[in-house]
């Protein structure tokens, strides 16, 4: 059995993330589901939040997806969102003024959107 | 300078002038259909997993989701057709009109009725003067157009799918648009989006025969459904507006290269023109003063005597 699962992190605009993993972790509707390689076929709604990708060089790449879906078959597995960002690429005091100011403003899609950033930036 | 000459010299530096614009426009362009393209590629991706797993639900599962099944007897047809804001491009907007108007009459042909829907200042300007009814409209991002406008775009026609075809709401979505096949060739399609036709989206997947596994579902088949459709309808917007963005400007470039080409084969006739005429010029002051100079010659001599 396969040990690894090929993953794809792609955004509307622009691929985002692609490579081998062991465990792929993410939010659906109906709560957290764990992917590993050999899994069921499956497609699934995704939750805004912190989506976490095992790789198979033992680290760990932490992800924000905004929305969309997971899909996984013949050990492919892609996650496509309309926004989707590395928790590297955040910039946290920017997610955090943009927090600060969507809640002043009463904002609640951008508050939404400052939170998942820092939320995928604290479990990395 | 005579006066002949005088009005050469003037048209000679009113094309210089154009061509020198021309060039410019043919350069700018060019530089951004790469750019286009690039866009174009890096969004294929998105749609390509989508297309896919969309398949994967209307094959995979035994729902009958509204958006997948044909109505029995379609009434009414939304159109989306995608044109640019600025002209100068040859024949790019009024390929794509012409494009939408043979698939409305098409489908008016077959009973339906058909709700427009315009992208770009052109296509705005040919429905408003000819004083058709446009049911929405948007101008202002041809040029470089991202995922929010695309969103915006596609919000009105998914709800007018959604609501039922009593209430204003339409049982089919079409959209027009000019696919970018190379730098020489665009062609303006047009392309039933929904309802979705399952042999379609599997070739663009690639494959037809590949056979689509059995999903599980989270949290159901429907909720998947009704959770990816208006993605896809957004991506696909999203793709026809930068193809169509690509092919405004390959169109364009080519446009003002031939008008470039067109102004220097002008001006190099122009040039022959006014070479001839100070020619002629020349010519006839040397006869002037020949001639002149002999009659005094005649004059004089007469007078000796």
């Amino acid at each position: 059995m396969a040990t690894e699962l090929h993953v794809e992190l792609v955004a509307a605009d622009r691929s985002v993330w692609s490579g081998e993993a062991t465990l792929v972790v993410a939010r659906t509707t109906s709560g957290d589901i764990g992917v590993m390689p050999g899994h069921q076929p499956l497609l699934g709604v995704l939750e805004s939040g912190p989506v976490m990708i095992r790789t198979s060089e033992g680290g760990t790449v932490v992800a924000a997806v905004h929305g969309g879906f997971i899909s996984f078959a013949d050990n492919k597995l892609s996650l496509l969102a309309e926004i989707a960002e590395l928790a590297d690429e955040i910039d946290v005091q920017r997610a955090e003024r943009a927090l600060e100011s969507a809640k002043s403003e009463s904002d609640a899609a951008a508050e939404r959107r400052a939170d998942v950033r820092l939320r995928a930036v604290a479990v990395r | 300078m005579g006066a002949q000459l005088r009005v050469y010299k003037r048209r000679i530096r009113s094309v210089t002038a154009t061509k020198k614009i021309t060039k410019a426009m043919e350069m700018i362009a060019a530089s951004r259909i790469v750019k286009a393209q690039r866009q174009v590629a890096a969004s294929t991706p998105y749609a390509t997993e989508l297309t896919r797993a969309v398949t994967a639900v209307a094959t995979g599962s035994t729902t009958k989701h509204p958006l997948t099944t044909e109505a029995e007897a379609p009434a009414r047809a939304a159109v989306l057709l995608i044109t640019s804001d600025r002209g100068l491009a040859g024949g790019y907007s009024s390929n794509a009109i012409k494009a939408a108007e043979r698939l409305s009459e098409r489908l008016r042909g077959e009973g339906k009725e058909v709700d427009t829907y315009i992208v770009g200042r052109k296509g705005v300007a040919y429905y408003g003067f000819r004083e058709r009814k446009v049911s929405d409209s948007w101008t202002g991002f041809t040029d470089s157009p991202t995922y929010a406008d695309a969103k915006q775009v596609a919000a009105p026609l998914i709800e007018a799918i959604q609501t039922e075809t009593a209430e204003g709401g339409a049982d089919e979505l079409h959209i027009v648009f000019t696919e970018f096949v190379s730098m020489m060739t665009q062609t303006p399609v047009d392309d039933r989006m929904l309802p979705l036709s399952l042999e379609k989206a599997q070739e663009e997947t690639g494959g037809k025969d590949q056979i689509l596994p059995l999903f599980d579902f989270e949290p159901s088949a429907e909720d998947v459904l009704d959770a990816l459709l208006p993605r896809y309808v957004e991506s696909r917007i999203y793709n026809a507006l930068l193809q169509s963005a690509a092919s405004e400007h390959a169109a364009r470039r080519r446009a003002m290269k031939s008008a470039t080409d067109n102004a220097g084969e002008l001006i190099k006739s122009l040039s022959r023109l006014a070479n001839a005429a100070r020619q002629a010029e020349i010519t006839q002051e040397i006869s002037e003063i020949v001639g002149g100079s002999s009659a005094l010659a005649d004059a004089t001599a007469g007078s000796d005597e």
